[in-house]
């Protein structure tokens, strides 16, 4: 179609669209004025059978903690996928040696030099960044967080790295082949600790620890388990991500900004 | 409650995150046997899970949160027949896409079978689960993997444009998906199907018809029904062959699945004193789809493009079937999906071995080359007449049943329908044969209208002057199994019974929300006439013979003869199928806007 | 205000079709599926909201004070994961366009025409 036919098609059934939407959308409650019964249900047991006091997490990771290991392997699987579409073709792999720092200032597109101020700040933030991941991981059963949270702000944490200095360092710190096998442990994890529950209480993700005391670290049994191998698995995942990417800028700097 | 339900979709995922931690360290030998035990194991846990159900649908409560007073907490599997028997067959294709790649792609290391398995979790996943989210997350799980896997030649703009072309069309179905879901959340404060659909009860408002509507059309574009079907012709003339296999002879049908899972599971209450209007909607649908499908079919030279468009032909068939809203149609829909996925699959694999052997899958630049290859020839001749729906192949019972279900509410001019598809889309199979396998008709020269060669790329390293024995025997073993459920005793009332596990909501609520006993009955036997179904049926396949030779021979007409009513609409025709995204997603707008205006209008006459 | 939170939700869905329609450019166009995204988070938020509930977090809290439906927020933070990782697959595939191509513009490709 051309653009305009394009354009006209659209609006014309873009509005009819919006007449069919609004029409359901009619049929709802007003906004504010739930009615239940699901999130009633958890909200009031929520915190008695599991030991939580962040309903969200327990919906999350034990609820329908089965939805959160399809969501993880989501996850796992768009960046296996990522790799695979940013993987080295084989005439790149032949024009592989290079000095990668100097690749990363290729004359066309010279990324500026960054500054003294950018250095100290983005270094000086990377200890309190890994801390600040750990405890959101760690507190998931307790305050909004948890291992998808806590992990893209421990993946974080090698970027500033990347800012500060080059690729080269960012690399140094993070080895590829550590992060891969981190990822699919995570994965891996998740799976496991479903499993556990399996043999122990003949259903798959039940919770087999001890739930400890509500509103200490310890509490939410399994809950904490899954989080921690969640945080593991989406730190490695966005970490591979950002590797696959700054690749192929790499690559397309060296062909002249093509 | 059973404890091998979880496992159909633990098994793949656990061996998918092990070949990932191992990438750098396992052989590749290591790998492609790790995956295709693993996926021998799921099948055959999937097997066991169909047997379990034919006393009864088996449940699985993950977290054991098992429902209180009618509220479901957790997710639950709902295993019945049909889910069952979708999650077989999905890991016998798999099965059969993992040993064809043994010879295949030197260079695609473990990942590719991380995301295929990860594609095997996902499906069994979406084929078992009895939870609406789920569902969206299976959805969404599937369409990962299937992304990456259709981009894999990443060095071919085509390929990256029909990739992203799909991956674009298909989010946006999964984003109506989930607005549907929603809006059914708000109504009734329920994930769990059986839960829904008891909530809700017989009431058909805006909401309800709006949610059906987007919930609808978000699984008919993963089906490729019209509007919706035009990313599935260029993911297909791009993807890897293999993946081609599950994308055309599982994946799409999956979508359709989904929709009668959905139907019967949570609106069949609504739309039970409405089931005329939804038919008068499903057939036409299904009726254009299935015509523009077939028409286009014949009109391509790309091989993978031409089966494309054969899917989306007989996807249009399967929305007839699930349009008549009959058991009979559904165990007809059944069938069908197995005998179209078993014959399609063997179909791709027999252009992926063209592909291998003579770097192309260009049918007139395959012009008489093939003529050695006499096995595989036979191999694609059967396999095009079991597309013909020729009695003895397992595509005759499904259409059997879905015309003779038809023709029980007064619908038996759908017949036509199935004609006209089978004998477009088995004649141009039986074209691509004469002309690749026999030498017959011209090569380069021949006439086409319009028809556009798209380059493809190689996909093994070298090109070999045999054929390799794992590369054919999948091929020959998938239509031989398509005769074998063809001709097998039993098998129509086993469907049949299936369907009415489907199809019995009372019984399902009750088996999910109360752990009720609801033993399936099984069905009645019945002997429906035979006489006229099989008249028909060799009709459509020596029609389809016909068509094919006729269009190799000197009496074809030529370009400038066609009349010009025809060359105008087949011209149209090929220009809406312009491989723009944006004229893709401006026809998925007009889809669900006219699916929603023509129901609503339709339900309100009434 | 009782309906203006499923007007956002209508409006985003379909400003996000219209961008992907119009656009010339594959990374812009994934963007506006973004968009389209965060329609759907607009409408989950205010299935669940509840006038007066307090955040289903109990601390400080005596359980059984109203709160708003955690699940649709649960349900959101999936929906979010989703998102993130289909784009970083999109852009994935628009890169290795641009790089084998050199287009990013829809207009532009006609290889599978017909």
């Amino acid at each position: 179609m051309k653009r305009r036919a394009r354009l006209g098609f659209f609006l014309l059934s873009a509005a009819a669209f919006a007449g069919v939407y609004l029409w359901g959308l009619k049929g709802l409650p007003p906004v504010g004025h739930y009615r239940g019964p699901y999130g009633d249900v958890l909200n009031r047991v929520a915190t008695y059978e599991r030991h939580v006091t962040d309903v969200v997490t327990a919906v999350n990771f034990d609820y329908r903690g089965f939805d959160t290991l399809g969501e993880e392997f989501i996850l796992f699987m768009s960046v296996i996928g990522g790799t695979v579409l940013l993987r080295r073709q084989r005439e790149e792999e032949k024009s592989e040696r290079r000095d990668e720092s100097l690749a990363d200032q290729s004359p066309e597109r010279q990324a500026p030099e960054p500054s003294d101020a950018t250095r100290v700040l983005t270094l000086a933030l990377v200890g309190p960044l890994v801390v600040f991941g750990l405890y959101i991981v760690a507190h998931g059963q307790l305050t909004p967080g948890g291992g998808f949270q806590g992990g893209v702000v421990l993946a974080t944490a090698p970027l500033l790295v990347y800012l500060a200095g080059n690729l080269k360092k960012f690399k140094q710190i993070t080895s590829h082949t550590l992060m891969e096998v981190a990822e699919a442990v995570g994965a891996a994890g998740y799976l496991a600790i479903g499993f556990a529950g399996l043999i122990v209480g003949g259903s798959y993700l039940r919770n087999v620890a001890a739930l400890g005391t509500t509103g200490m670290i310890n509490s939410g049994g399994t809950i904490a388990f899954i989080n921690l191998a969640t945080g593991l698995e989406v730190a490695a995942g966005f970490v591979l991500l950002l590797y696959a990417f700054l690749e192929q800028t790499l690559e397309i700097r060296l062909r002249g900004g093509k | 409650m059973s404890t091998l339900a979880p496992l159909p979709v633990v098994i793949p995922l656990s061996v998918a995150a092990l070949l990932a931690a191992l990438n750098k360290f396992l052989h590749r030998r290591i790998s492609e046997a790790l995956s295709i035990l693993a996926t021998i194991a799921t099948g055959v846990v999937c097997g066991e899970l169909l047997l379990q159900s034919q006393i009864q649908p088996v449940i699985h409560w993950f977290g054991g949160w098992t429902p209180r007073a009618g509220v479901a907490l957790g997710i639950s599997f709902v295993i019945d027949p049909i889910g069952a028997g979708a999650a077989v067959f999905t890991s016998l294709l798999v099965l059969a896409a993992l040993v064809f790649s043994l010879h295949y792609f030197d260079t695609v290391g473990t990942l590719f079978h991380v995301l295929m398995l990860g594609f095997l979790g996902a499906m069994c996943g979406f084929t078992l689960t009895g939870d609406v989210f789920n569902l969206f997350v299976f959805f969404e799980l599937m369409s990962a993997s299937a992304f990456a896997l259709c981009g894999y030649k990443v060095e071919e703009p085509e390929s990256m444009q029909g990739a992203l072309n799909f991956a674009i069309t298909n989010t946006v179905g999964a984003l109506l998906v989930l607005s549907g879901i929603g809006l059914l959340y708000g109504r009734t404060g329920a994930l769990n199907m059986a839960q829904i659909g008891r909530t809700l009860g017989g009431r058909l408002d805006g909401l309800v018809i709006t949610a059906f509507v987007f919930i609808m059309a978000g699984f008919f574009i993963k089906a490729a029904v019209f509007p919706f079907h035009f990313w599935l012709a260029d993911a297909h003339a791009v993807a890897p062959t293999p993946v081609c296999v599950l994308f055309s002879g599982i994946m799409v049908e999956l979508g359709i699945y989904a929709v009668l899972r959905v139907y019967w599971t949570i609106f069949d209450g609504p739309f039970a004193a409405h089931r005329w209007d939804l038919r008068a909607l499903l057939l036409t649908v299904g009726t254009i789809t299935a015509v523009i499908g077939a028409v286009m079919c014949f009109g391509q030279r790309h091989i993978k493009r031409l089966l494309a468009f054969s899917t989306v032909s007989h996807v249009g068939l399967l929305t007839i079937g699930f349009g008549v809203l009959k058991a009979g149609a559904l165990a007809g829909v059944a069938l069908y999906v197995v005998g179209h996925g078993l014959v399609k699959a063997a179909l791709f694999l027999v252009a992926g071995l063209l592909l291998h052997r003579f770097s192309s899958v260009d049918e007139l630049e395959l012009h008489g080359r093939a003529r050695n290859l006499r096995a595989t020839g036979i191999v694609f001749f059967a396999a095009a007449l079991g597309l013909a729906s020729m009695p003895g192949f397992a595509t005759f019972r499904g259409e059997s049943g879905i015309i003779d279900a038809a023709g029980s509410i007064g619908q038996g001019w759908v017949r036509a329908i199935f004609f006209f598809s089978g004998v477009l889309t088995a004649g141009a199979v039986l074209r691509v044969w004469g002309r690749v396998f026999r030498g017959m008709g011209k090569g380069e020269e021949a006439e086409t209208a319009g028809a556009k060669k798209i380059k493809e790329g190689r996909e093994t390293t070298q090109p070999s002057y045999g054929i390799p024995a794992v590369m054919f025997a999948p091929a020959a073993a998938l239509v031989l199994l398509a005769i074998a459920i063809g001709l097998a005793p039993g098998i129509k009332n086993a469907a049949r019974t299936a369907a009415s596990v489907m199809q019995g909501r009372a019984g399902y609520q009750a088996r999910v929300l109360e752990h009720a006993w609801v033993p399936v009955v099984p069905a009645q036997e019945e002997n429906t006439p035979m006489g006229k179904g099989l008249a028909w049926s060799f009709a459509t396949t020596a029609a389809g013979l016909f068509l094919a030779f006729l269009s190799l021979s000197s009496y074809w007409p030529r370009k400038h003869m066609l009349t010009r009513p025809v060359a105008v609409a087949v011209r149209g025709l090929r220009s809406i199928h312009s491989g723009h995204v944006g004229d893709y997603v401006a026809f998925l707008t007009f889809g669900v806007a006219a699916f929603g205006v023509v129901l609503a209008a339709l339900v309100h006459l009434h | 205000m009782s309906f203006f939170p499923y007007l956002v939700a209508a409006w985003l869905f379909i400003i996000g079709l219209y961008g992907i329609v119009t656009s010339r450019n594959f990374v812009h166009l994934v963007i506006c599926l973004a968009v389209l995204q965060s329609s759907t988070y607009v409408l989950l938020l205010s299935i669940g909201y509840r006038v007066g509930g307090v955040a289903p977090v109990f601390v400080g809290v005596k359980v059984g004070t109203p709160a708003v439906d955690p699940v649709v927020q649960a349900l959101m933070l999936t929906d979010i994961v989703v998102e993130a990782t289909v784009v970083a697959l999109l852009l994935a595939l628009a890169l290795q366009l641009q790089k084998h191509a050199n287009t990013l513009d829809p207009d532009k490709l006609k290889a599978l025409e017909g």
